[in-house]
């Protein structure tokens, strides 16, 4: 026991992702366990239910709840064409007969005697779920999905908007430090995921809008950027299904902050190979943060860049792990750490915390908050 | 696992498993008295890899284990009773647990008529311990097929339908239940099981509810909730969601039906352990209170108020996963007005969104605490309103107005939330609780609630209160014993007269008469002043004041009152700055205001 939870963002050159794909509602599986799937396979289809329609018979035809079957020529579980006689009155003198008509084609679901409504349903909508990663079935759940396997580089973002996509990595900036400005992207960028370095503006996201960019991942934004990509103030941490036209990715948080240099050079190895990428980021319990995986091929290892120590379980923070502090007064800075003092120290809040020393690139040292750094895993 | 029945507990384990930690704490019987001795807190295991919820609460009082030198655990069950095998040190005598992880009980609700059924829905949920997702009625203003498409979306983890008077109208409860039916409600955890439904509408209409609903939904059928127009009644709906959500939803979360076996007494969802404590103390002492419990995702807040119960939950009102949204609802200027220095709004935009992606990170500069803690006066604020706006009389009911009645015209539906009638408010949450200085957690209450006349403020120690509210359904004396030791941090007392005046010119005159008598008081209290006088823990002292003409403390304007006091860690507070509370509108000006205030009940350190 008391063993202290670090958070760390994953980035690793080597890896095994396994994503449990579920249908939202009970459907049919079309693969089966050891099957070799591509981002676009379809692994499970559903029908889901089609659309309501809601007409108050008894208003329109002048008649009493308990009397409607009588005036129904449709029944329940009949089907109906769009504009088609649902029910109608019998008067003697025919000219006075009064006609409903469906005003959707479907099924008919209820007739209620109780309020005098029928219920109509549009025809059910397939949905398909994607494999979304390149590899392989492990295991069928029957009726609901499957889970799907696959060796990759994997690199976690801190935030991101947008849901599901793939595409080719392709570096737009040349290092951890530059942002990514409009003049960055071009035409031969149309369907990429393209990365930036520090730093990513309201004109860049425009452009990448036009271009047709798939997606984008960088350093850091501001908030007000944010706003202008979104059309409104995000409130919540609960992404994913936003559409701006492309998936975002931030590695490090809101402001100027360069691309850990890991980060990022891995992801220039990797410039050229497919990567799948998701935007959703979900942080309370059940933490979700964006993903880019680079599915990689059997025995394959990203060269120039050290393996990592990939499925071990993280142990805590040691002298000489590497950090980056994510908040004030050393936000975005990356150092080692140089001292992790057992007893609770006082900061300037005159909270006593648990602290570390963390040395930083120039030399400088400061002490931190233990809660207030990551790991950089690997 | 308990101990027989009949045998008085000694010693009791208790769990709260919450969305990201679980807490244990041991209570012990000391002579006559129950005291909260050790406690020990592990990750909640509900998520992958462990998922089972066990791993964490055995974690959690292993920790106590080690701490207490108590043996309580035999491989994986806990000892029962205590004393087992003559020897003193080993096992306890009950078991007991809240729970709120996996995002804790989400309900939607369905009414016939938005401010009458639906709200009594609405208030039956939020007091059973449920988050509202969304709340339906016949009248919402949205289409059928809205309505429809709605609560397909939202798959809740059970759904409550109300509507009628019983004998009433029986067409539109069954619309409602016929929109639900052709929903095909699923729920949120889990595929291979039926959407609980509680009915709980007009009698008449249940057979055609149950001929409706009784295939697509795992439906209960129990008393209206509101039988009469001028009558709620909330507890037999309440009990049967409580029922529900330990068969159906908990039996679906990761390892509960184990947690459940091992419970003696039924595991309640947090927040209504909470709202039970704090009717508990309520009724004992005759008071009136507020409680409130501000988290990273929501705030909670509680009221008792002349015996009446209300509860509710800002769903997006919390200090990390959701604070971005407290800066949108009260704007950045309402969250600047707090804080003593100015700042550039695009840094403090980044620095409030960068707080929102790691919740977990701590403020290590003061700029940076006085931020959160204004954005969290904010918060506090805005759930109060809310909560305001639920906490009210019955709407819809006809009232018998007398001629005296003409001048002081009151619609049904007022708020219960009186703030002259206030004797208490409770604090809970990280930001409250775990303020550097006990003050900083006093000032926050004060201004975001703008207590009247005389209140008493308190902090939840270590967030037992979940736990001492399970604990009163199996031993009230234990629970109200814990919470009166153990669980409150009394902070002191405020003193506020209502009304505004030109900052400087005279409030009201004070005497204080200290412990003992021997040691008085007396001054003036000016308009925009704050002072504070030190009055410790368990000491009283009688505070007169004498308000200027247009001020009032709590007996009329102009009209003198005396009353005794309570004292806390912080102290006596006189509150002069005006109700409601003034600010100066230059910006230097109030920030030279807010630096004066924060002096004078030294709230920061003296560089702030």
């Amino acid at each position: 026991m008391g063993h202290t939870y670090t958070p760390g963002l994953t980035v690793t050159p080597r890896t095994v992702v396994s994503k449990k794909r579920i249908l939202p509602l009970p459907g049919t599986v079309l693969v089966e366990v050891g099957r070799t799937v591509s981002s676009a396979t379809v692994v499970a289809r559903a029908e889901l239910p089609g659309k309501v329609h809601v007409v108050n018979m008894v208003n329109q035809l002048g008649i009493l709840p308990e009397d409607l079957p009588d005036y129904m020529i449709k029944r329940e579980g009949d089907s109906i064409e769009k504009a088609e006689v649902l029910a109608e009155t019998k008067p003697l003198i025919k000219w006075f007969k009064t006609e409903v008509r469906s005003p959707i084609a479907g099924v008919v679901e209820t007739i209620s005697t109780a309020t005098g409504q029928v219920i109509l349903r549009e025809p059910p909508c397939p949905v398909e779920l994607f494999a979304y990663l390149d590899g392989k079935v492990v295991e069928v759940l029957p009726g609901q999905g499957v889970r799907v396997e696959t060796t990759c580089a994997f690199i976690q973002g801190i935030f991101g908007i947008g849901g599901e996509t793939w595409g080719e990595v392709a570096m737009a900036a040349s290092s951890p430090e530059e942002e990514l400005t409009e003049s960055l992207l071009a035409p031969h960028h149309t369907g990429k995921i393209v990365v930036g370095g520090a730093f990513v503006g309201t004109e860049a996201l425009a452009r990448a809008r036009a271009v047709g960019v798939k997606g984008v991942v960088v350093g850091g934004m501001h908030d007000k950027d944010l706003r202008v990509l979104l059309g409104y103030d995000l409130g919540v941490a609960i992404t994913g299904t936003e559409h701006v036209g492309f998936t975002l990715i931030l590695t490090e948080g809101f402001g100027r902050i360069p691309m850990a240099r890991k980060t990022f050079e891995l992801l220039r190895t990797l410039n050229g190979r497919k990567a799948c990428v998701s935007g959703a980021t979900q942080i309370r319990a059940g933490v979700i943060r964006p993903e880019i995986i680079v599915p990689l091929a059997a025995g394959e290892a990203i060269e120039e860049v050290e393996v990592g120590k990939a499925g071990q379980s993280r142990e805590g923070v040691k002298v000489g792990d590497s950090v980056r502090v994510i908040r004030e007064p050393f936000f975005g800075r990356i150092g080692q750490v140089a001292g992790m003092p057992s007893d609770l120290t006082m900061i300037p809040t005159e909270s006593h915390v648990r602290v570390m020393e963390i040395q930083f690139p120039d030399g400088s040292r400061a002490v931190v908050p233990r809660a207030n750094i990551e790991v950089l895993e690997g | 696992m308990t101990a027989e029945p009949g045998r008085s507990l000694t010693t009791i384990v208790a769990t709260d498993c919450g969305s990201t930690t679980t807490k244990a704490i041991l209570i012990e019987k000391i002579g006559e008295e129950y005291r909260q001795t050790y406690r020990g807190e592990a990750p909640t295991t509900v998520e992958a890899p462990f998922e089972d919820v066990t791993r964490g609460v055995l974690n959690a009082i292993a920790e106590i284990e080690e701490l207490s030198g108590r043996r309580i655990l035999e491989g994986e069950k806990i000892i029962t009773p205590s004393g087992a095998g003559g020897d003193p040190k080993v096992g306890v005598d009950i078991y007991i647990s809240t729970s709120s992880a996996g995002g804790g009980l989400q309900m939607m609700v369905a009414g016939v008529v938005q401010s009458m059924t639906a709200e009594s829905a609405q208030r039956c949920a939020l007091g059973a311990g449920a988050i509202v997702m969304d709340v339906l009625a016949s009248n919402d203003g949205r289409q059928p097929h809205e309505k429809v498409e709605r609560i397909r979306t939202l798959r809740p983890d059970m759904i409550l339908l109300s509507g009628g008077t019983d004998g009433g109208t029986v067409t539109h409860v069954v619309e409602m239940a016929e929109y639900i039916a052709a929903a095909e409600p699923r729920p949120r955890l889990g595929m291979s099981y039926n959407l609980p439904l509680i009915y709980a509408g007009n009698k008449e209409a249940r057979e055609r509810v149950v001929e409706i609903l009784g295939k697509k939904t795992a439906l209960t059928v129990t008393e209206n909730l509101r039988p009469v127009l001028e009558k709620e009644n909330l507890g037999p709906a309440r009990t049967k969601i409580h029922d529900l959500f330990l068969e159906h939803v908990m039996a679906q979360a990761p390892g509960y039906k184990k947690l459940i076996s091992w419970a003696g007494a039924p595991i309640m969802p947090t927040p209504a352990a909470v709202g039970l404590i704090m009717e508990t103390i309520a009724r004992k002492q005759g008071i009136n209170l507020i409680g409130v419990d501000i988290g990273g995702a929501t705030t909670d807040v509680f009221s008792i108020f002349q015996g009446v119960f209300n509860r509710t939950v800002s769903a997006n009102l919390g200090m990390s996963y959701s604070i971005s949204n407290v800066v949108a609802e009260a704007t950045l200027d309402g969250i600047m007005r707090w804080v003593p220095f100015s700042i550039e709004e695009q840094d403090l935009r980044n620095r409030i969104k960068n707080k929102m992606i790691r919740p977990t990170t701590v403020p290590q500069t003061l700029d940076e605490l006085q931020i959160e803690q204004a954005i969290a006066r904010e918060a506090l604020r805005l759930a109060l309103i809310h909560h305001k706006s639920l906490a009210t009389g019955l709407k819809g009911v006809q009232q018998e107005r007398s001629i005296s009645d003409v001048f002081d015209q009151k619609g049904s539906g007022e708020t219960l939330v009186d703030m002259r009638q206030l004797n208490l408010i409770v604090g809970s949450g990280g930001i409250l609780s775990h303020a550097p200085r006990r003050v900083q957690s006093l000032l926050m209450m004060v201004d975001a609630y703008e207590p009247l006349g005389f209140t008493d403020l308190a902090v939840d120690s270590i967030f037992m209160m979940p736990h001492l509210g399970v604990l009163s359904t199996v031993d009230e004396k234990a629970a109200t014993d814990v919470f009166i030791r153990d669980c409150l941090i009394h902070l002191g007392t405020c003193v506020a007269p209502t009304g505004q005046g030109v900052w400087g010119e005279r409030c009201a005159d004070y005497a204080i008469t200290f412990p003992g008598g021997h040691n008085c008081e007396k001054g003036t209290l000016a308009f925009g002043d704050l002072r504070l006088f030190p009055l410790a823990v368990g000491e009283e002292a009688t505070v007169s004041m004498t308000p200027a003409r247009s001020v009032d403390v709590g007996a009329g304007r102009g009209v003198s009152m005396e009353q005794r006091v309570r004292g806390g860690v912080v102290g006596l507070v006189l509150d002069g700055r005006g109700r409601p509370l003034q600010f100066p509108r230059k910006a230097e000006e109030r920030v030279r205001a807010l630096k004066q205030w924060h002096a004078a009940l030294n709230a920061y350190p003296s560089s702030a």
